[in-house]
């Protein structure tokens, strides 16, 4: 069992394994794992690159490691990027028959790194979701706590990578669906800049919240994926231009603590957190402070509003994003003859789930004329706010750290009835979205039932090469 | 007619821009071209023209066309409208099948243009035409309904257009129709639009209402959709203004709703009221960034703009003697003025003073050769006749060699075969006599034949000359100079 790509490739350097061989042991783990995490495994297809990897390895003699930092590593990618020619559902009975003739530009950079592709992992239906119980193709269990959710919405890649039926997993993050199972399944989640890793074939939730992030076992496969995702792609228009980012670089390297400062919100330290998660992130940051960082107390005013101000924007944009899901191009037709367009679209949006039908009807009544102006403007306007806060804040310190999540993963079944409860659950996850910044979740200990517990780090715009340095240190020695 | 009510009327068309690729993917706007079996011009295959993008495939993004963007700032300057720096497009959101996203990006509260204007000529001289925006969007794709069947083809989704919104500044149907004809013009002109009211490339909706005359209250306005021809907007118009007259005179209200023409009957039909008027739920597109639009670039087009139908038709007037009528005339298509330009240029090198010949030559253009134009549904630069046939023509007439029968005798050769003038005149026999000998005779028979209409003429009666030219006319078969023959009558008479 391997946990790091680095590991990997120096078996494949010495001829002790191939990719081959591992990824026939990844299938047949997926094979035999009752966790539910994949929902289209490509076997024939993933058995090819892994083929092709190693007729690369024997030709070159060994790994390519700047040129092709994946070759040959066995990934999960989650059900919401589109592969050509292979079943992209985003969890949800709409797109059950749905193969998309193109691929999504960031994985087709992972597969252009050398990556082996096993499948498409199991989420909550659109991403909506914060447990990944929403998913039309049945709930993902926790890798290590079975009658325990493992987080959403990436809930999928959360399990895939904590019960090791794949190196490393690609998940997306809108309002913390990355670090949120990052958190809970005990692995590293990196949620990036907005702007850094190409949309381009991620099937949109909330277009301006949406962003890809690398869910490893380790910070510094993080960043080698996070390396190979990044960068400006002519196919986004709100792909950022800055230059690819240099992560692995920068985890090989130690922080120059003396100079770090970094804030500690008092709205994320209020009530409400489980006791061990409090004590595992003050533990934290007390080693954070014995390093020789300092600790500032900040204030980020407007994060109580950030809960609401996500379930208007989010929805309103989710309600126009899934409206190609009309049953005419894309979306499950009603199997009987529908007379009139009327009947057929009401027949045909009946196939959402409840939470993703919950959304499209909040969206819409937020964008429609008469109520537009007290929603969805003013949560526009909010979110300039909550912005604001982090702007100021980061003129003082360097990273913002906290907790992911007030709990940890919770059991199946605990609140799926009460979908406020749900959403609350994001609270420290939100801003991050809002505000476009990048953050991450870095395992900082276990609760008293042996479940894992998240830190999170925010860092400045395009600071993602600072925040896995600071990540990578704490890691080999927390970790 | 309707001396106690005032009509309102502002349009909005729709006008597809000419750019190679669509407005958000790299897929072709063409949507008929020459077939290779038959060399007719017959509609791309069905959802050839297509991509993942304007197919509308989860996942994708669209990424803006800059020559799209370039040609809306044509389309503003030219309309002294104020271009805006910062533009954004947003979704318009609502469910048909042949949209394949259910929203179409558009542009809302912050259109790349504002603030414009155009001139247009009307009864009571030249008036000026507000235009509150115009900005950019995509078409969709189009439904086709085969027998139990409804089809989609997206070949056009995706496909540029601008909509260019007037303020309601129209008072007639007449007038509309005079600012719809002067922004095709512009807009063909400018090269940003093929100009083809069959495919839809320029096509309007008119909202329409009445108010007594002299009120500043304007009545409830209803719109009428997507009619792609000058003829019939100024009379589903006339029509619209009538019918809402009657309703109001009857004492009941016009209802706010949407409305289509049937051209066949003449009527105006509801099509949705306004209760069932769609919420489009507008909000600002996050997939696209807001458009900055760099002031250098601005000058850089200005600097390409090419010579407007206005500034033609003044220089027409000006160095060509036009009359404001004639020069208003030619000018109003593109094509017609460069085939006018080309013509006077043959008749220059020939020798001719320019400003005696350009109209003779303008009116044998806007006359005869758009007639034929029209009659066979052709433009004027896809026609076999050329500007030196007309040049010839003027020439011929202006030295009498050919009478204006036999000139418009020689066009309709020209026109079918494209044989040159002087060939055709040979050929047909078309010169005029003007050989007194030859006339004579005929002369001599006419008189003796009506006596009592040249006694009419010796008691004074001059109209009645018109009539024995004409009967010297008929029995020349046409081919004598009619002036010779009133100034040989005359000395004959008197």
């Amino acid at each position: 069992m391997f946990n790091k790509i680095r590991e990997i490739h120096d078996a494949f350097d010495r001829k002790t394994l191939s990719s081959e061989e591992l990824t026939h042991s990844y299938l047949s783990a997926i094979r035999s794992s009752q966790h539910n995490a994949y929902l289209t495994v490509c076997e024939e297809e993933a058995l090819a690159q892994a083929r092709a990897a190693d007729l690369r390895i024997a030709k070159e003699g060994k790994v390519p490691r700047t040129t092709a930092p994946l070759l040959g590593i066995p990934l999960g990618i989650k059900d919401i990027f589109t592969i050509d020619g292979i079943r992209t559902t985003c969890a949800s009975k709409m797109l059950d028959q749905y193969v998309p003739p193109y691929t999504a530009t960031c994985v087709s950079r992972l597969e252009s790194a050398g990556a082996v592709i096993l499948g498409k992992t199991n989420m909550d239906e659109f991403a909506m979701g914060g447990s990944n119980e929403n998913s039309a193709y049945g709930p993902v269990k926790h890798p290590t706590h079975s009658e325990r959710v493992p987080g959403g919405s990436s809930g999928g890649s959360g399990t895939a990578v904590g019960a090791h039926l794949c190196v490393a997993a690609l998940g997306t993050d809108t309002g913390g669906s990355i670090r949120l199972p990052a958190s809970y399944c005990g692995i590293i989640g990196i949620k990036p800049t907005y702007g850094r890793v190409s949309r381009y074939g991620l099937v949109a939730f909330a277009s301006s919240l949406d962003q890809a992030g690398p869910m490893t076992h380790s910070v510094e496969d993080a960043a080698i994926l996070l390396d190979v995702m990044s960068g400006h792609d002519p196919l986004d228009s709100t792909s950022s231009f800055q230059p690819v980012t240099r992560c692995f670089e920068a985890t090989q390297q130690q922080p120059n603590w003396s100079r770090l400062r970094i804030g500690v919100p008092k709205e994320y330290m209020i009530g409400g957190l489980a006791p061990d998660v409090e004590s595992s992130i003050q533990a934290s940051l007390k080693w954070f402070e014995s390093q020789g960082a300092k600790l500032v107390p900040i204030s980020l005013p407007h994060t109580q509003y950030s809960v609401a101000v996500y379930y208007i924007i989010a929805v309103s944009e989710a309600s126009s994003n899934l409206a190609r899901f009309d049953g005419v191009r894309f979306g499950t037709r009603p199997s009987h003859f529908q007379n009139d367009l009327l009947s057929f679209y009401k027949k045909v949006r009946s196939g959402f789930g409840p939470e993703v039908k919950r959304r499209i009807i909040l969206g819409t009544f937020s964008l429609s004329a008469g109520y537009a102006e007290a929603y969805y403007q003013r949560a526009c306007q909010v979110r300039r706010l909550i912005r604001q806060d982090f702007e100021q804040a980061f003129r003082d310190v360097d990273f913002i750290a906290g907790a992911v999540s007030p709990t940890t993963a919770f059991k199946l079944g605990e609140k799926s009835s009460d979908p406020l409860q749900m959403y609350l659950n994001d609270i420290f996850t939100i801003p991050a979205n809002l505000a476009g910044l990048p953050a991450m979740s870095v395992p900082c200990g276990k609760d008293r039932e042996g479940l894992p517990i998240g830190l999170h780090l925010i860092a400045p715009w395009f600071a993602e090469e600072n925040l896995v340095g600071v990540a990578s240190a704490f890691e080999k020695a927390r970790g | 007619m309707h001396s106690e009510f005032e009509a309102v009327i502002g349009l909005e068309v729709h006008c597809q821009l000419s750019t190679q690729s669509k407005i958000f993917c790299g897929c072709s706007t063409r949507l008929y071209g020459l077939s290779a079996e038959n060399e007719m011009m017959t509609d791309v295959s069905v959802n050839t023209n297509t991509c993942p993008v304007c197919a509308g495939h989860p996942g994708t993004l669209p990424v803006l066309n800059k020559k799209v963007v370039e040609y809306a700032i044509r389309a503003g300057l030219a309309t002294h409208s104020t271009i805006q720096l910062k533009n954004v497009f947003a979704r318009k959101n609502y469910f048909y099948p042949d949209l394949p996203k259910g929203y179409q990006i558009s542009q809302y509260d912050q259109p790349i243009c504002q603030n414009g204007w155009l001139i247009i000529d009307t009864q009571n001289g030249p008036k000026k035409i507000r235009i509150d925006r115009i900005h950019m969007e995509e078409d969709a794709g189009k439904n086709v309904h085969v027998s139990g069947f409804s089809l989609v083809n997206l070949n056009r989704a995706g496909v540029p257009l601008i909509e260019i919104v007037s303020a309601p500044d129209m008072r007639t149907p007449e007038e509309a129709g005079a600012y719809l004809r002067a922004l095709y013009a512009i807009v063909t002109y400018l090269g940003i639009c093929d100009g083809n009211l069959q495919e839809g490339n320029f096509r309007c909706d008119a909202n329409v209402s009445v108010m007594p005359k002299g009120s500043t209250q304007l009545g409830t306005r209803a719109e009428i959709k997507n009619v792609n021809s000058f003829r019939f907007i100024e009379k589903a118009i006339e029509y619209e203004i009538s019918r809402q007259i009657e309703v109001v005179k009857s004492g009941k209200k016009v209802v706010q709703e949407t409305r289509m023409y049937d051209s066949s009957r003449n009527v105006t039909l509801s099509m949705r009221s306004k209760e069932e008027a769609h919420d489009y739920r507008y909000f600002p597109d996050p997939d696209l960034i807001p458009v900055k639009v760099d002031p250098a670039w601005i000058q850089e087009i200005q600097g390409t703009l090419p010579e407007l139908p206005e500034q033609k038709k003044n220089r027409y007037m000006s160095e060509l003697a036009l009359s404001a009528e004639d020069a208003g005339v030619v000018t109003n298509s593109k094509r017609m003025a460069t085939f006018f330009e080309r013509t006077v240029a043959e008749l220059v090198q020939a020798g001719a003073d320019q400003r005696a010949v350009a109209k003779p030559a303008a009116n044998w253009i806007t006359g005869e050769v758009a007639r034929l134009c029209n009659e066979e549904n052709i433009d004027i630069d896809q026609v076999r006749i050329s500007p030196k046939h007309i040049a010839d023509i003027v020439l011929l007439t202006r030295n009498q060699v050919i009478s204006s029968t036999g000139a418009k005798q020689a066009i309709a050769v020209a026109w079918k075969t494209g044989t040159p003038i002087e060939e055709i005149i040979e050929k047909e026999g078309l010169k005029q006599v003007s050989d007194l000998s030859a006339l004579e005779p005929i002369l001599q028979k006419v008189i003796a034949d009506f006596p009592a209409q040249v006694a009419e003429f010796k008691a004074g009666k001059e109209k009645v000359l018109g009539f024995l030219v004409g009967q010297i006319m008929k029995q020349t078969g046409g081919k004598a100079n009619p002036s010779l023959l009133q100034d040989l009558l005359k000395k004959k008479l008197i």
